[in-house]
């Protein structure tokens, strides 16, 4: 239990201090490796409370894929950070509102769990299997590849639409562009490549 | 779910699994067939819609509900579906000389068209809110992409964006009154909406606030893919800047999709609340019915002309729904279909319309039509007095069978102003008459127009000019179709 407490703290403070990070690191890149950073220890909470797949998928999908995307963006775009920062005061006081309502928010919720504990029970009606004995990812699973199947695959077939879009409105079929064809490589023979020439001494070709 | 299950499910949906492994498929074929590639892909979707429409016809009996109950079938679905399946595949039919000559032809096209079938099938056989949303961003996906599929034109992609931006609002709007009620509701499905609502109504309670405010963003969203006022602002620039084929399928198949979702969504689990939700369906009836009708007066171009004419006919439409009683329900189904005839055959004038090999989308172009190309003057005459709603023909039938409906259920003020913007939206429908009969001849179209472009103004023509003479198998399918639905939601 002490080491589960400890863990614990140690993800939750260097998530803070690496979200903190992101917004005040004075280079993009190292912006985007904090924001990995923290990724990483929520990932890690995420194990700590039982919900092994959302930490999975928080690794594969946020780090794997957003994360890196991000970095490819801002390493191609010349960002220039002292003309980023220039309006930072001027908006501080709606960015400071905002957090604040936020912050209400979350003490609100936070509020009704602790005084109201029934309103939670009305949402959750959705049968649940007992958590000791199988694990989220076999929960989820089951219920993903049986119930909503349908849905699934209709995802699937939402996502080949998409994929099909983007090939359809970005690829261009070029003029002059000289690609490799190993196959044509491979079959080259000696004959076409080269031409012995007989030399005479003395004199050039 | 076990296998027994899953294959009856399987089979319940086969239209929908057949297309979408067509649409697979046919994206093979077209990566792997070099320069006829967009040909082929073109045939065989339209094969594969034909396809689709035959499942649906004559294919297995299938079961009401499958997949968990996320997906329904019953006789509005089967009705909605051969409407949208035989529209996407004669607007295919059309585009084939269109994207020819407008160098569009990429076999990704016919792909995504079909992806977006999929989709509107999907949509039709909604019984949840979640495969209703997935349905529709299936749909919609395709078709923003198709909306900027000329990619080097600046209208083309301004289009595209616009219709992405607004679309992406729409469908946050709507996910936002799903989860509202769901989160008052603690359910998804509409089958166990239905159900309490309609306990919550026997028991004399109020419409929990909540819902309400998610049941009004559902609406919101919803006729927004309807393109109904005041969600209307993208449909004029979307319709001039897409392709024209495109303008075509977008003013046909996803508007009886988006309608019969709106219909599911409201006579289903909202049912018991129709006095919640008529006020809403009459003031945006109303509204578009107007905007249709005077903002349509001074276009000069044809396309963004039948982008008014699409937001006033879905008022019609509406009009019937507004109603809320079975004979409302037949009337949108009859309406719908009819529409999307006279749509189709519209716009394969439309696609007709070329001068020097280039395409003119002026109202002026039409000028003397009668002596150039007497034929198809003629025919986009019967469209016009169609849509104008001039007896003896189709558009007339269509309004009688959502006025009537509405003046049964005591809304005279709707049906009443519906006739008055159907004489206003006359004007203009009438002036495209005027010009081709009445004014000397302008430069003449490109000949020739091409033999399935013909043959389907042609068939259009014919059965908007001779619905009155039989209008039985419509009449009835609409009939059956608005029965099936009342009996699964009652």
């Amino acid at each position: 239990m002490i080491v589960q407490t400890l863990c614990f703290y140690l993800f939750a403070a260097v998530m803070v201090a690496s979200a903190v990070m992101v917004i005040s690191a004075r280079n993009p890149v190292h912006s985007v490796l904090y924001l990995i950073l923290a990724f990483f220890n929520a990932a890690g909470l995420f194990v700590l409370i039982g919900a092994e797949f959302l930490a999975m998928i928080l690794v594969v999908v946020y780090v794997g894929a957003v994360a890196v995307l991000f970095l490819f963006v801002v390493m191609m775009l010349d960002v220039n950070v002292a003309e980023l920062r220039q309006g930072f005061l001027q908006y501080l006081p709606i960015g400071g509102l905002i957090g604040l309502i936020l912050l209400v928010e979350l003490v609100m919720v936070a509020g009704f769990v602790i005084t109201a504990p029934e309103v939670g029970e009305a949402v959750a009606r959705v049968p649940m299997p007992p958590p000791e004995q199988v694990t989220n990812t076999e929960a989820l699973g089951r219920v993903l590849y049986t119930d909503y199947v349908y849905l699934f695959q209709a995802s699937g077939l939402v996502l080949l639409v998409a994929m099909i879009g983007a090939i359809v409105l970005t690829l261009r079929q070029r003029e002059g562009v000289r690609r490799q064809v190993i196959a044509a490589q491979i079959a080259r023979k000696r004959s076409e490549a080269i031409e012995v020439k007989d030399v005479p001494s003395g004199s050039g070709i | 779910m076990d296998t027994a299950s899953l294959t009856t499910s399987l089979i319940a949906a086969l239209p929908e699994v057949f297309l979408a492994c067509a649409g697979i498929f046919i994206l093979m074929v077209g990566v792997f067939s070099g320069a006829r590639a967009t040909h082929t892909a073109m045939l065989l979707s339209v094969a594969a819609l034909v396809g689709a429409l035959v499942l649906v016809l004559f294919g297995p009996s299938r079961a009401a509900f499958a997949f968990n109950d996320l997906f329904v079938n019953d006789g509005f679905g089967d009705f909605m579906k051969i409407v949208v399946l035989g529209a996407a595949a004669l607007t295919l039919i059309i585009s084939f000389g269109y994207i020819r000559r407008e160098q569009l032809d990429r076999f990704e096209y016919p792909v995504l068209l079909v992806f977006a079938v999929v989709g509107m099938l999907m949509m039709i056989s909604a019984n949840d809110l979640i495969s209703l949303y997935v349905g529709l961003e299936l749909q919609s996906l395709a078709l923003y992409v198709v909306a900027a599929f000329r990619r080097d034109t600046l209208r083309s992609s301004e289009a595209g964006l616009k219709y992405f931006l607004l679309g992406a609002l729409s469908s946050g709007m709507m996910l936002y009154g799903m989860s509202l009620v769901y989160g008052f509701t603690g359910t998804t499905s509409f089958t166990v909406l239905a159900d309490h609502f309609a306990g919550q109504a026997a028991a004399g309670q109020e419409l929990w606030l909540g819902a309400l405010v998610g049941l009004v963003f559902v609406v919101a969203g919803l006729a927004f893919k309807i393109s109904a006022v005041p969600f209307h602002m993208w449909t004029p620039d979307v319709y001039e800047g897409a392709p024209t084929s495109v303008t075509a399928f977008f003013a046909a198949a996803p508007k009886v999709a988006a309608m019969a979702l709106v219909v599911r969504v409201l006579m289903g689990p909202f049912g018991a609340w129709v006095e919640q939700w008529q006020q809403i369906v009459v003031f945006v009836s109303i509204a578009s019915m107007l905007l249709g009708a005077l903002a349509a007066i001074q276009q000069t171009n044809i396309k963004r002309l039948m982008a008014y004419s699409s937001i006033g006919h879905v008022g019609y439409a509406l009009v019937g729904l507004a109603a809320g009683t079975e004979a409302g329900i037949r009337g949108v189904a009859i309406y719908m279909a009819i529409y999307v005839l006279m749509t189709i055959g519209t716009f394969a004038c439309i696609l007709c319309m070329r001068q020097k090999e280039r395409m003119v989308e002026g109202i002026d172009d039409l000028k003397g039509l009668s002596k150039t190309h007497p034929l198809m003057a003629l025919a986009l005459a019967i469209f016009m007095f169609s849509m104008a709603g001039i007896p003896p023909m189709a558009g007339f039938f269509g309004k009688i069978y959502v006025f009537l409906p509405a003046i049964e259920a005591g809304l005279y003020a709707l049906a009443v102003i519906g006739v008055l913007t159907s004489v206003v939206a006359c004007y203009y429908y009438l002036r495209i008459v005027k010009l081709m009969y009445f004014d000397e001849p302008a430069e003449g179209f490109d000949r020739p127009v091409g033999r399935e472009v013909g043959a389907v103004i042609a068939g259009t023509a014919v059965l908007v000019l001779f619905f009155f003479v039989a209008p039985g198998p419509l009449v009835d399918g609409a009939a059956a179709a608005a029965d099936a639905f009342f009996a699964v939601a009652g």
